[in-house]
């Protein structure tokens, strides 16, 4: 079908001066493939289904509109834990920032050498992924980023990783417009976990290709900053194979707009998927999107979906999440569940929780909530003592505890937690 | 070969089993035909055809031209492709638009002056037109009090209204219950001031064709502070070959007023498909409520997928006033394609709408069906109950919307949609749009998926069931909710439609 005419102009625009990145070997074949998916699709508009409930124009629009640079006032996360870092200023890899990519259980290099190498593995991983993600529905700001990435790293995982890699994002100016790619490759039996932290750039786009081969485990932590003026748009798609394992929890605070897709596809008996993320807004300028798409391919297989929103002052949540259990894929267990909390009158939340099934034998429930804090609850608590703002907290943080409980490691739990807490009393 | 050819035996089930399907399988009642003289109106759409069916009807200039104007904007818009159905390209150009019993030429002065051969029609369908005590072939009526048994019928046999019962009764109320053709010629003040507020003739592609060329449908107006003294239905009868039937349903009930309405419809088995596009609207002002039930079992096509109804229908509610009610409840088991979401605009305070809906698609049947709320004034309700069974090869969806305005404070929806799956070649989906805009309000939506339940089936079969009965009890109990919901006229019926669709899929 052609496109329509606003499609048109919105894509064209775009393109108009980009200039895609050339390196040697597969890299420029790869970018102009996704070129030519961005060109045959169209940009998205607010008139695509997919979007309906977010308004794309300011992550198509040809300048990114700018941000002013954040004063963190409660230091970097995770100072803590020991980690590989790997520092990204603006969407620059930043090699004097960066600790020293070798470590144990893990292959780091960055992308353009990989796509300079003309035997890698990354060939095989690098938009393929998004490529597959693209049917039943279409993404074509992940094509664009595969088309356009200006930088990123390849990591290979070979064994037990040693530590977590960090990806430590800094925005150094207010008009960046910064598109990384990145690849997760785990191979058979090793284990990974993966930390993102830090405002990233003025608009911010940020592709993850994760594949994860038999009996591999894959950790997935992310805080997205609070600097507030940002815009971000980011998709995760990843491949799990036999009995692996792919987990991935994503922390919101604040942000004009983000919208964080993340596709799935369990492609391998008895493996298990979990997406989950916590987002906090306040302000009529806050909107935060989760669109997740969860494929189920094989035999008992498990995914689990948890997103909570605390939103105020007139602040915008949507969810968008499926499940697609296709023919064959018997014993799936699929669960999702999507809340929020409205914590005034004009706040909103947008929610399209959708499932697909082509098996008999399964079970998929999903559910989604919206309503204000209980006034019961809240006055138990106060009539124990516990002031409205401490007991309007602490019901908050109770409502978020379903989708934190997600992370596995209870140090970082604590972390993201603790930094909650600091969010809803500075906007009490 | 069959749909059911092809399922793979799971363990446990027995050949016997699904030999018995096989012959059960695509048994549909109401394929017969009636052979009648028929008028038609040339194949085809046109300005000319929206002008014969109006001149046919006798009706005034301003409903011609009502319909003129759909009809231009009807051929500036493109037909809708975002519902999970797939079917062939439809030719509107080889369509009949208007076919009518030649016996009715001539409208009848009373049920006594109907042509035999239609009043024979109902009569086999369990429907007869006299104005007896309830409709025939409905179990357990007998034991009913004689106050509820009564249930007035409007008749309609493709294009035309060809009588209705206890009109003369229902006068005495002060209700109006006829055909929308005749309300136009004798209330054309109530038909002005309703018609198209609550589907505007831009609604959407098959609503803006409706609106152009539907040839009759029912009309009901219950005045202020009335309770209907008796149930109100239509039944709707496809007969013609290569007919559409676009009907359309004006029901009003004024304030404090109450209505239980009824809809069947059936067709014969054809192996071309026919389209059926209706257009359903309810005005409820301030404390009235109305109850509308439908038996949706149109002839869904063989089991390869040849033939049957495409039903795309619009059906909606206004609550405008404050403490008004709707209760939408059907039973959906017939239909090639279904694309239908009964809908109710909660705009009075304390307003509320229920849906209840059984959907159960076999062979190769398409059903895409669900419902909006959109809630609209304070302190408003709703409650969706939706339970869609897949067998055979079929695909069934869920689609609805809750939406809450920014002003609908303290507003309250509740929604369960199950779906159950019966053999491995089906597919059963869910599409909810929930929007929340204020705070105060609370919306729950919880859905499962499901096959038949081992153990509930082990229970059965150990107390000695066949494995069909059990399927169909353990069915039935998940059904149990919308049944309930059902006048008891449709009650009985429905329990044994939801048997008779089910009987052989065990897979």
């Amino acid at each position: 079908m052609a496109l329509a005419k606003l499609k048109i102009d919105t894509t064209e625009a775009r393109l108009a001066d980009v200039v895609v990145p050339q390196g040697a070997a597969w890299g420029n074949a790869a970018r102009a493939d996704a070129m030519a998916r961005v060109r045959q699709m169209g940009l998205p508009t607010k008139r695509d289904e997919y979007w309906k409930y977010t308004d794309p124009a300011s992550l198509t629009a040809a300048e990114s509109p700018e941000a002013a640079l954040f004063v963190n006032d409660e230091g970097p996360l995770f100072e803590n834990v020991d980690r590989v870092k790997i520092v990204f200023v603006d969407g620059f890899f930043d090699a004097d920032a960066s600790d020293d990519l070798s470590a144990e259980g893990v292959e780091i290099e960055r992308l353009s050498d990989a796509m300079a190498t003309d035997i890698h593995w990354a060939k095989d991983l690098y938009g393929v992924l998004e490529t597959r993600g693209q049917t039943p529905v279409e993404r074509p700001l992940a094509a664009l980023n595969t088309a356009l990435a200006t930088d990123g790293v390849v990591i290979r995982v070979t064994g037990k990783a040693a530590k977590p890699i960090n990806f430590i994002y800094l925005h150094n100016d207010t008009s960046s417009d910064a598109i990384l790619h990145n690849l997760v490759k785990v191979e058979a039996g090793a284990e990974v976990t993966l930390l993102e932290t830090g405002p990233a750039a003025a608009r911010f786009s940020k592709q993850l290709e994760v594949e994860v081969a038999d009996n591999g485990t894959f950790h997935h932590v992310r805080a997205q900053g609070r600097d507030h003026e940002r815009r971000a748009v980011t998709h995760c798609f990843a491949r799990i194979a036999a009995n692996s394992t792919f987990k991935s929890f994503t922390l919101t605070f604040n942000g004009v707009l983000t919208r964080n897709e993340c596709v799935l596809e369990i492609v391998g008996d008895d493996a298990v998927a979990h997406v989950a993320g916590v987002c906090v807004g306040d302000g009529r300028d806050f909107h935060h999107d989760d669109t997740v798409f969860i494929t189920h391919d094989a035999l008992n297989g498990e995914s689990r979906q948890v997103f909570k929103k605390v939103l105020r002052n007139g602040a915008t949540g949507v969810f968008q999440g499926k499940i697609l259990v296709k023919a064959g894929a018997q014993k799936t267990d699929g669960y999702q569940i999507s809340q929020s909390l409205l914590l005034d009158e004009d706040s909103q939340f947008l929610a399209k929780p959708e499932l697909e099934i082509y098996a008999d034998d399964v079970a998929c429930s999903h559910g989604s909530t919206s309503g204000a804090i209980d006034e019961t609850a809240l006055f138990y608590l106060r009539s124990r003592g516990v002031s409205h703002d401490d007991a309007r907290n602490l019901l908050t943080l109770s409502f978020l505890a379903e989708a934190l409980d997600e992370i596995d490691d209870e140090g970082l739990a604590e972390e993201l937690r603790d930094r909650l807490e600091g969010w809803l009393s500075r906007h009490s | 070969m069959t749909a059911l050819d092809e399922t793979q035996v799971k363990e446990g089930v027995d050949q016997d089993t699904v030999d018995a399907v096989k012959e059960l399988s695509g048994a549909y009642k109401y394929g017969w035909e009636t052979e009648i003289e028929m008028e038609y109106a040339p194949k085809g759409v046109n300005t000319d055809i929206v002008k014969l069916i109006s001149s046919k009807n006798k009706e005034p200039q301003w409903m011609t031209d009502w319909r003129l104007s759909a009809f231009e904007r009807w051929e500036k818009i493109e037909e809708p492709t975002w519902a999970m159905v797939n079917y062939p390209d439809i030719d509107f150009q080889d369509i009949y638009y208007y076919a009518r019993p030649k016996s009715m030429e001539e409208k009848p002065k009373s049920l006594d002056d109907v042509d035999p051969k239609l009043l024979a029609t109902y009569a086999k369908l369990g429907i007869p037109l006299k104005e007896q005590a309830i409709l025939a072939g409905v179990e357990g009526a007998e034991d009913m009090p004689a106050e509820g048994r009564k249930v007035a019928v409007d008749a309609v046999f493709d294009s035309v209204s060809v009588g209705t019962t206890f009109q003369a009764e229902l006068k005495k109320a002060g209700v109006i219950f006829c055909s929308i053709s005749e309300a136009i010629e004798n209330h054309p003040e109530l038909v002005k001031k309703y018609l198209g507020t609550v589907v505007p003739p831009s609604d959407n592609f098959y609503a803006t064709l409706n609106s152009a060329v539907f040839s009759d449908g029912s009309f009901v107006y219950i005045p202020p502070g009335v309770r209907c003294p008796m149930e109100l239905s239509t039944y709707f009868r496809i007969n013609a070959e290569n007919t559409g039937q676009f009907e359309r349903t004006l029901i009003i009930a004024d304030k404090g007023s109450y209505v239980s309405y009824l809809e069947g419809c059936t067709a014969p088995k054809r192996d071309v498909a026919q389209l059926h596009a209706a257009v359903v609207e309810i005005i409820i002002e301030e404390d009235a409520e109305v109850k509308y039930s439908t038996v949706q079992n149109w002839y869904p096509g063989d089991e390869d997928g040849n033939g049957g109804i495409y039903n795309f229908v619009t059906k909606r509610a206004d609550c405008r006033g404050d403490r008004s009610k709707v209760m939408w409840t059907q039973v959906e088991t017939g239909s090639a394609v279904t694309w239908k979401y009964p809908s109710c605009i909660l705009r009075g305070d304390d307003s509320q709408g229920e849906f209840y809906s059984i959907a159960i698609a076999n062979n190769m049947q398409q059903a895409d069906t669900g419902t909006k709320m959109v809630h609209l004034g304070k302190n408003t309700k709703s409650r969706i109950v939706s339970k869609g069974i897949s067998a055979g090869k079929a695909q069934n969806t869920y689609r609805g919307l809750v939406s809450m305005h920014p002003k609908a404070k303290a507003s309250r929806n509740y929604t369960q949609c199950d779906s159950l799956l019966i053999g491995d070649k089906c597919g059963a989906h869910t599409v909810p749009y929930i929007e929340v805009k204020n705070n105060s309000s609370r919306v729950e939506h919880e859905a499962t998926t499901s096959k038949v339940d081992d153990d509930q089936l082990f229970y059965c079969r150990s107390r000695g069931m066949d494995e069909e009965e059990a399927v169909a009890l353990v069915v039935n109990g998940f059904c149990k909710e919308v049944l309930q919901a059902l006048p008891m006229e449709f009650a009985m019926e429905a329990q044994a439609l939801v048997a008779i669709s089910l009987e052989g899929s065990v897979g």
